[in-house]
């Protein structure tokens, strides 16, 4: 009796985790769509962007080196990404952002935010 | 085998030979004439080319505590047999530098590793610079542990038995074209410090990125270097070392010679072999024949550097 109250028990938090963790994957895969930028052979790609404002865009290093996500202007700065780490980054003011890698500065990127 | 030797080493020779400078070989400078020297022979025959055994001092470089891909998943592991190796030297050198990349991605942690695994150095004294890997966070974690002997400035100088010693920062203002920099301040303070110095002075110049232009798509290169270089030029002997590139290659200009150190982490494609300086996947046998450490012995009478390179294999 006992038993079964636990196994219940643990059944429908579980289910609560999956249908979560599928509707997270499935808001990651949308945004791969629209806004994301990966980082690989040493190059932004796309090297430009354009979004809407309020947008949040993600960048991911596919490089075996790591490569940081600067803003030109200052706006924000990434910490060093390792391969696979992801920053991103919720652009809210229209403009044109110039990126570059701060540990390779030809690296160079801009996104254009309407 | 003396008749091996060139008796007068072209500069042509002296350049194919370095194409090829790979371990075991000794770089002899004399008279602005750089030498490579087989190591075996060196050893026979010392007293006949004045090379000292004793190194003045060791360069270790780009350590990237905190690598973890498949170029070398154990990079404490390499960096422990390069200590040991030194530990093992029949003579030990009175200084260590480190130019740079002590770390791979300026994490605290990384840091702790890399001074845990540097602390078993019999060595005294170690003297640092910041490869761009230590200032990925703009510099907080490299400063609070090593900006003490600088004021934070990162650049400074010392001597030892009679070399003037000079640490140079070129990874905090970086050019736009991906070139390191050194910014004026440093330049001014350079210019200061060498400033009434006698030059029969030996110098020793260390810094992450290379002091001249190797290759500039990939950012090999300093781009305010030639100004410093202007301030070094009287002096009878300048040795400027350097890592960054992960791998051997030296040029001399009149009394100065330039030197890249291998790293104790991973090796990197030659310049321009490839779409970036990634890290270069080898066979593992292979890989720590690629990782080393370099020697420098300075001598006054008559003035000269020697530089020996040698592989962990």
């Amino acid at each position: 009796m006992l038993t079964t109250i636990l196994r219940r028990a643990l059944i429908a938090p579980l289910g609560a985790a999956m249908l979560m963790a599928a509707s997270a994957n499935f808001s990651v895969a949308q945004a791969q769509v629209t806004n994301a930028v990966v980082i690989k052979n040493f190059m932004f790609s796309p090297m430009s962007l354009t979004v809407k404002a309020g947008s949040t865009v993600t960048w991911k290093n596919l490089d075996d080196e790591p490569h940081t996500v600067v803003d030109d202007a200052g706006v924000f700065h990434s910490s060093a990404l390792d391969r696979d780490d992801t920053y991103s980054f919720k652009f809210d003011k229209p403009g044109v952002y110039k990126i570059f890698c701060g540990i390779h500065p030809y690296m160079k990127a801009t996104i254009t935010v309407q | 085998m003396s008749s091996d030797l060139p008796s007068n080493p072209s500069r042509r020779g002296a350049l194919r030979c370095l194409a090829f400078g790979g371990a075991g070989t000794l770089f002899v400078l004399a008279g602005g004439v750089l030498a490579p020297v087989d190591l075996a022979l060196a050893a026979s025959e010392k007293s006949a080319l004045a090379v000292s055994d004793i190194p003045l001092f060791l360069q270790i470089s780009d350590t990237h505590i905190g690598f973890k891909q498949e170029a070398n998943p154990d990079v404490a592991g390499t960096l422990k047999q390069t200590i040991d190796y030194v530990n093992a030297m029949p003579i030990k050198p009175a200084l260590t530098i480190h130019t740079g990349d002590i770390t791979h991605l300026s994490k605290p942690e990384q840091f702790d590793q890399a001074a845990q695994l540097l602390s078993g150095l019999n060595i005294t004294e170690l003297h640092t610079v910041p490869g761009e890997h230590d200032v990925t966070d703009g510099g907080a974690e490299y400063f609070s542990r090593f900006g003490k002997a600088s004021n934070n400035k990162g650049y400074y100088s010392f001597d030892h038995n009679g070399v003037h010693f000079i640490a140079l920062v070129n990874v905090m203002h970086f050019k736009p074209n991906g070139l390191g920099g050194l910014g004026d301040d440093q330049l001014a303070w350079l210019q200061a410090d060498l400033k009434g110095r006698s030059s029969s002075t030996p110098i020793v110049v260390f810094a992450h990125m290379p002091m001249w232009t190797i290759y500039q798509p990939w950012g090999w290169g300093t781009g305010d270097a030639d100004q410093a270089m202007s301030y070094l030029k009287r002096f009878g002997s300048v040795t400027v070392l350097n890592g960054h590139i992960h791998q051997i290659v030296s040029k001399v200009e009149g009394n100065v010679t330039f030197h890249t150190a291998r790293s104790t982490a991973y090796p990197q494609p030659t310049a321009g072999n490839g779409p970036g300086p990634l890290p270069l996947k080898v066979p593992s046998d292979q890989l720590t024949k690629m990782l080393g450490v370099t020697s420098v012995n300075i001598m006054h009478d008559p003035l000269s550097a020697t530089i020996s390179d040698a592989t962990l294999a």
